[in-house]
């Protein structure tokens, strides 16, 4: 089949990036390896900053795909060639697919917080990662410990697996902090009469209304923050987990109970990221994540004319940034294939 | 009981289970702005008697804040009212009021 | 508690243990605190399992005691312990088994030091060389008495009269682990199980029919350290670091204290003692401690040792009502004679800890 872009990654940004091209007048195949487009905003609930299902996104985003795409599920590629300006991808047990251009969308994956063994995730029953809790609001399930009791504490903890030298990860996963501040209010939202605790280092709260979001949780919500990391978690004999860390700001170390534990995991580049980038070619950086050609002028582009990078697999972003960076890189996409006639 | 030249000593950490909270839930309930803060020490940087003795306006808030309540009435002594923290704080912490506060509260609290 | 967190753990955190041959170098001070770990250890791995190992009369201190309260120099300390590889090399051995967990760390400390830096092994040769005219071959294989008993807990298990159950409920026995800090600490990789849950002794308590409890405190040090303890003005920080961890391990009621290093267990029975005298505190039942045993005294045990043999006369913390428990016989009023019979003497009795 011979199709003028191939869109590998079926997330939001290999979503939008495939609607945009589309409607800007390309003929698109979309590939993606798991039975449902959507990737990782499928298992969300609800969305920072505003709260919005992320059902609606994802809705848009489909809708937005005109039927001319050609969507491939289950595909796993397993190489690319390249012959003068066209481009093979050849997929396992299905015809290989052709383009004139190559848009990786392949994202990120959830960093395994069993590495963390300190915090006990996968042995102590009532520690939960914040993957695990928005699927238990998506799927309109309760907060209760492992006994099936309603907490009274619950405890969030900050930079897991990221800004670590120990699991080799030293950067920072970006919207893992208001995301922490987004479920923190959630949470009292069903449980009003529970103490919720964020463990932080910094409190990233880059983007538009991030930081009025802190401040209603502070102060609407109660929600207490603690400056200090989680050092290690022991489980007490009701399996309720004992926390340790510092409270920096008095300087004192500090310790409590608390019934439910959240760890907030960063990203890790995907294994498809680092699969076609080495089918490819292409260059990693020191934090491996995919480089683009220039990060302030042309990061949607790679040093391989006709190969462009959009979405996570460049480092840790938000979803509002993903869908504003897939339509960036469609218009690079159009700009090439319009001067190779 | 024997002594053996040494004393067994204390755990200094803050233990959020044991400590009260009471002052610091009378207080937010008086008046929620204290939930503000966010620890950046501008009332501490401006303060007038913490340029002079040794007093950490910032500490003793966040002190209030983990249910330590116990240093507080002899630190809030050291208050001169000048309300300089009020005027900077940029999450609008009402700090001198909350200075005030702190001694009725000490007060009903016992 | 998800146990199968925990065994994926354990198995990413495996060693290699040698399997026979091996050369034996001893604590400094474990044979005055525990006189009959060490000999106990030896006489299990002659009579039970058949092994060579060998010590060399003319061995020293590896100098970790005086390593980590600063006395002694690294480079002193690394030509020590040339010296001990030397010792090992001209007796014909690979095989190095330690006794104390410092030690442990130690060496390894020193061969990890040169394997990145061959040129301070050069330099250690020299020094070797020239005090003593010695040479020496790095051991193929370092392993701690522990990991060597954890080995071959299967056949001590086979080979035992008793399991570690209480013989009157019928229930295993609950009892706590404790690693000495230089054993996984320093070197993750280096101990079975790794640093946060290390498996080397809960390996030996499930094997033998014991259940190991987590309790909250159970990752913290008991404070033995060196330099802290050395000056008594410091000590109320070490027996701080114990009394932590008993008050935190008393609500699960462990039958008993297992250790693998020769400070932690004289710590933890010894404070157990001074607790008592400074604060009239008790953590084991009806006034007794909680009984702290070394790997060795729990593997005599279920071999059917004498206990007396095994030297727990001399714990502060009488080990009777464990003996009880587990239904090993003892002859209580044989205690305090020694090997002819002579009386040794009785120490007097604590003011709060029980004592028989």
């Amino acid at each position: 089949m011979s199709r003028e872009v191939i869109v590998i990654g079926g997330g939001i940004a290999g979503i939008t990036a495939a609607s945009s091209l589309s409607e800007s007048g390309s003929r698109v195949t979309l590939l993606e390896k798991e039975k449902y487009i959507g990737g990782h905003v499928k298992k969300w609930d609800r969305l920072f900053p505003s709260f919005r299902p992320a059902n609606e996104v994802l809705d848009w985003a489909e809708k937005s795909m005109s039927s001319d795409i050609e969507v491939l599920k289950e595909a796993t590629i397993t190489s690319i060639k390249r012959e003068g300006d066209k481009f093979t991808v050849y997929i396992q047990n299905d015809e290989p697919v052709t383009g004139k251009a190559i848009v990786l969308a392949t994202g990120y994956e959830l960093f395994d917080a069993r590495k963390k063994e300190e915090y006990g995730y996968g042995i102590y029953d009532n520690v939960l990662t914040s993957a695990d809790l928005e699927a238990i609001f998506r799927e309109g399930k309760k907060i209760v410990t492992a006994d099936g009791k309603t907490p009274r504490r619950v405890g969030i903890v900050h930079c897991v697996g990221s800004r670590d030298e120990k699991v080799g990860n030293l950067y920072c996963s970006k919207v893992c902090c208001v995301t922490g501040v987004k479920q923190a209010i959630e949470i009292k939202q069903v449980l009003p009469g529970t103490d919720v605790y964020g463990f932080y280092m910094d409190l990233r709260m880059f983007d538009r209304h991030f930081e009025e979001l802190y401040f209603e949780a502070q102060q609407k919500w109660g929600i207490n923050f603690i400056r200090g990391r989680v050092s290690e978690c022991a489980e007490n004999e009701d399996r309720s987990i004992l926390i340790k860390t510092e409270d920096t700001l008095t300087g004192k170390p500090l310790k409590m109970t608390v019934d439910v534990l959240i760890l907030l995991v960063g990203f890790i580049p995907s294994v498809e990221t680092n699969k076609l980038a080495s089918m490819l070619g292409l260059q990693t950086g020191d934090d491996g994540f995919l480089l683009s050609m220039d990060e302030h002028t042309q990061d949607n582009n790679t040093a391989i004319p006709g190969v462009f990078l959009t979405g996570a697999l460049k480092g840790p972003t938000s979803i509002i940034n993903s869908i504003a960076d897939a339509r960036s890189t469609a218009l690079q996409v159009q700009v090439y294939l319009k001067s190779i006639g | 009981m024997k002594q053996f030249g040494y004393t067994i000593l204390e755990d200094r950490s803050i233990d959020i289970d044991r400590n009260d909270q009471r002052i610091r839930e009378f207080l937010s309930l008086n008046d929620p702005s204290i939930n503000a803060c966010i620890g950046c020490g501008s009332c501490t940087a401006t303060c007038t008697a913490g340029h002079f003795v040794d007093f950490n306006i910032r500490r003793v808030h966040t002190f209030l804040r983990r249910g330590e309540a116990h240093l507080l009435k002899e630190e809030i002594q050291k208050c001169m009212f000048c309300g300089k923290c009020q005027l900077i704080c940029p999450r609008g912490v009402n700090m001198r009021n909350l200075i005030i506060s702190i001694n009725s509260a000490i007060e009903r609290m016992g | 508690m998800k146990i199968e967190g925990k065994r994926r753990i354990w198995k990413e955190y495996q060693k290699e243990i040698a399997g026979d041959h091996y050369f034996y170098v001893r604590s400094c001070v474990r044979q005055n605190f525990f006189p009959g770990s060490e000999k106990t250890f030896l006489r299990i791995l002659k009579e039970v399992l058949d092994k060579d190992i060998y010590e060399n009369p003319s061995h020293t201190t590896c100098s970790g005691i005086g390593y980590h309260s600063d006395i002694v120099r690294f480079e002193t300390s690394m030509t020590m312990v040339a010296r001990q590889f030397a010792l090992m090399t001209e007796a014909g051995y690979k095989n190095l088994a330690t006794s104390c967990i410092t030690s442990f760390g130690l060496y390894t400390e020193i061969l990890e030091t040169w394997h990145h830096f061959p040129e301070v092994e050069e330099r250690v040769r020299k020094h070797l060389k020239n005090a003593t005219g010695r040479e020496f071959e790095v051991p193929d294989n370092l392993s701690h008495a522990s990991d060597i008993i954890y080995k071959f807990r299967n056949e001590i298990a086979s080979k035992g009269k008793l399991r570690l159950i209480n013989h009157i409920t019928g229930k295993p026995l609950r009892a706590v682990e404790h690693i000495g800090c230089h054993y996984s600490r320093m070197f993750p990789i280096k101990g079975i199980g790794g640093a946060e849950y290390p498996y080397v002794l809960t390996g030996m308590i499930e094997e033998w029919g014991g259940e190991v409890i987590d309790y909250p405190e159970r990752r913290h040090c008991c404070g033995f350290g060196f330099r802290q303890y050395l000056i008594q003005a410091n000590r109320g920080y070490s027996i701080a670091c114990s009394k932590k961890k008993f008050d935190s391990m008393r609500p699960y009621k462990p039958d008993f204290i297992l250790t693998n290093c020769p400070g932690c267990p004289m710590f933890l029975d010894r404070w157990q003692y001074a607790i008592s005298e400074m604060e009239g505190i008790t953590y084991g039942e009806n006034g007794f401690g909680i009984p702290v045993l070394t790997y060795e005294e729990l593997a005599g045990m279920i071999l059917g040792y004498n206990p007396w043999d095994l030297g727990l006369q001399v714990h502060q913390v009488p080990v009777e009502p464990l003996l009880d428990k587990i239904g090993i016989p003892y002859d209580q009023s044989s205690k305090f004679l020694g090997k002819d019979g002579k009386f040794i003497g009785k120490p007097a009795s604590p003011a709060f800890l029980k004592f028989l």
